[in-house]
């Protein structure tokens, strides 16, 4: 990989609530076509540091940038997989209308969605094997389920950089297999992934490429380099949580 | 007869109904998103905020004009949330104890200003006692043009606005990572919600508003799991309720129209709870019982299952005692078992032979084998 191959920069960013810092001083360049890891202790900031790169949260000082360009230029290239704790499952929308939504962005005002993106939206919904679920009410799904809806949403979206919050959260091990897969895919068809984390021993298996978090950066880098023992030692070591590999 | 005749002949009474039908579909339509944004509570506190605006908008104009007073209303009305949300964010009192500060401070202060300007001479018995519990009798023709047209506006941008509305009330972050300026939308919406909070206090009063805007949509909400629907439903909730208390109100006198209203939207409220398909209580209750029925049935037939598989003979059969072991087992129990091994049978999973002890049948094993089988995947 060539050094200046970056396809994001995160420079000098500072984030805080009042006046604690949660992220602090994040330096990050991220190459093209990773599938990358952010790893780090419960409170490190994994998520905010991903809420503060897509401009969700305002970062009190730094700047990201995206092929050179900020954010809301590169806005459309750029897609997101909350948490899905973070929505009310009990809303009233079938699985086709949660998806349909990853489409939203390019209809524009007043414009509804057609039978072009409804066809969008039931290959998206193939590729996570949830397709026979599309007139499903949302709150009859499973976590894993829930989980595979916001990927088919993001997938509609066609971007080229994926941000995802710990999409394995609640998730059996069947679906984790096939999302693995499907973001290996993505990875293969030369997308960049960010993805929060949780489970350290699935690290090397699942990414080739990681972030160490505390707050600050530790480490960051391919896996087989950065993802060592010491490292982590170093990365959890204010914690106090014991390490299990 | 006396009632049919009375609407159909009464101009008043046409007039006035036409209004509350209106505020009720207007209520019902924005009362949705207000609910699936968990924001009822807000709106509670945006009605009994107007009241002081309402006393505010005479007093400094002298004026009895519904759009003035309306006017204060809907200024108060604003500045209450602005309050609330500023401590909520700036203090480290909660949302839940500033809106209830907020909400009693502005009531409190509206109750303090009525008392005040009924005590002023030449203050021309201003009336405003009506914005507490509402009065419909006082809907002029005019009032309900200006909610007509107000309704008219509302309805058009909520059309406009659909999947806006829709996607910032399910998922703001993921709107706002597609490049919607969530904050433009959600103030746009809030603001809709309590004009359509402020166009009812004439008719409903500050009390009670919250009841039109919440109710016809918890309502609808039970009946459907779409929002498109819901939304059609909890305006047609709204304008029934609208209407119906409005005429009982002018029927019986003396009779405020305002908890009327109320009283009706709460009775469908109350039917829709207990009788919605899938939500409601009763289909609920059956479906528990329908539940536990066949778990009972599966753990029967696992049961005989085991056995079968023990005895390595088919044809072995066993009492119930044995299919359910269990010491404390009593008549009724034993009825149950009973009762569910002949439902097993009419499905063909059981038969019991002449001695009145009972087998797994081969269709039985295979129902079992493959139920663990599709477990273990």
């Amino acid at each position: 990989m060539k050094k200046n191959d970056y396809i994001i920069k995160v420079e000098d960013m500072t984030v805080a609530y009042s006046t604690k810092p949660v992220l602090w001083d994040i330096d990050l360049d991220i190459p093209k076509g990773v599938l990358m890891a952010i790893v780090g202790p419960n409170g490190a900031g994994k998520s905010t540091l991903i809420k503060a790169m897509l401009d969700l949260i305002k970062p009190v000082s730094g700047k990201v940038l995206f092929n050179g360009e900020s954010y809301k230029e590169h806005r459309k290239h750029i897609g997101y997989v909350p948490q899905s704790e973070s929505v009310d499952w009990d809303f009233p929308a079938n699985v086709l209308d949660v998806v349909l939504m990853g489409r939203y962005g390019e209809l524009g005002w007043f414009k509804r969605p057609g039978k072009k993106d409804k066809d969008l939206a039931i290959d998206a919904l193939e590729k996570v094997g949830m397709k026979e679920f599309a007139d499903r009410q949302i709150s009859q799904l499973s976590g894993g389920q829930q989980q595979r809806i916001f990927l088919a949403r993001a997938l509609v979206q066609d971007a080229d950089i994926y941000f995802m919050d710990e999409p394995f959260k609640g998730v059996d091990a069947k679906t984790e297999g096939a999302i693995v897969e499907l973001l290996k895919e993505l990875k293969n068809r030369g997308k960049t992934l960010i993805v929060v984390h949780h489970d350290l021993q699935t690290v090397p298996e699942y990414f080739d490429w990681v972030v160490l978090l505390n707050r600050q950066i530790v480490k960051v880098g391919p896996v087989e380099e950065v993802f060592t023992d010491e490292n982590l030692n170093k990365t959890y070591k204010s914690t106090g949580q014991i390490l299990k590999r | 007869m006396n009632i049919i005749n009375l609407i159909l002949t009464d101009y008043t009474l046409q007039i006035v109904s036409l209004g509350s039908a209106l505020l009720g579909i207007i209520s019902g339509v924005l009362g949705s998103f207000a609910v699936i944004r968990k924001e009822s509570l807000l709106g509670d506190a945006v009605s009994h905020s107007a009241l002081p605006g309402i006393a505010l908008a005479f007093l400094l104009t002298g004026t009895k004009n519904t759009e003035v007073l309306l006017l204060g209303a809907l200024l108060s009305g604003l500045l209450s949330t602005f309050l609330i949300n500023g401590i909520s964010k700036y203090s480290r009192i909660k949302f839940d104890s500033a809106l209830a500060l907020i909400l009693s401070v502005f009531f409190g202060g509206g109750l303090v200003l009525l008392t005040y300007i009924q005590k002023v001479p030449n203050a021309n018995q201003a009336g405003l006692e009506k914005f507490i519990f509402g009065q419909a009798s006082t809907v002029l023709l005019r009032d309900v043009k200006i909610i007509a047209i107000l309704g008219t506006i509302l309805l058009l941008l909520v059309l406009a606005f659909w999947k806006e509305f829709k996607i910032v009330s399910f998922d703001i972050d993921f709107a706002e990572s597609l490049g919607f300026d969530t904050k433009k939308i959600t103030f746009l919406l809030f603001a809709m919600i309590v004009t359509s909070i402020i166009i009812g206090l004439q008719t409903v009063g500050v009390i009670l508003m919250s009841a039109m805007l919440t109710a016809p949509a918890v309502a609808a909400r039970q009946w459907t799991d779409k929002l498109h629907i819901m939304v059609i439903l909890s305006a047609l909730f709204g304008a029934i309720s609208g209407i119906g208390g409005t005429i009982v109100s002018s029927v019986v006198s003396k009779l405020p129209t305002g908890p009327m209203i109320v009283i009706i939207i709460s009775t469908i409220v109350i039917i829709s709870l207990a009788l919605a398909p899938n939500r409601g209580l009763v289909w609920r209750y059956l479906r528990n019982v329908k539940n536990q029925r066949s778990i009972g049935e599966d753990q029967v037939l696992a049961n005989l299952y085991h056995l079968y598989v023990n005895h390595d003979n088919e044809g072995h059969c066993h009492d119930l005692i044995t299919i359910n072991p269990d010491a404390n087992l009593q008549q009724k129990g034993k009825e149950n078992i009973q009762k569910q091994l002949e439902d097993l049978k009419k499905k063909g999973f059981t038969r019991s032979n002449s001695l009145d002890k009972w087998c797994i049948t081969d269709s039985g094993i295979e129902y079992v084998e493959n139920y663990f089988k599709e477990g273990e995947e």
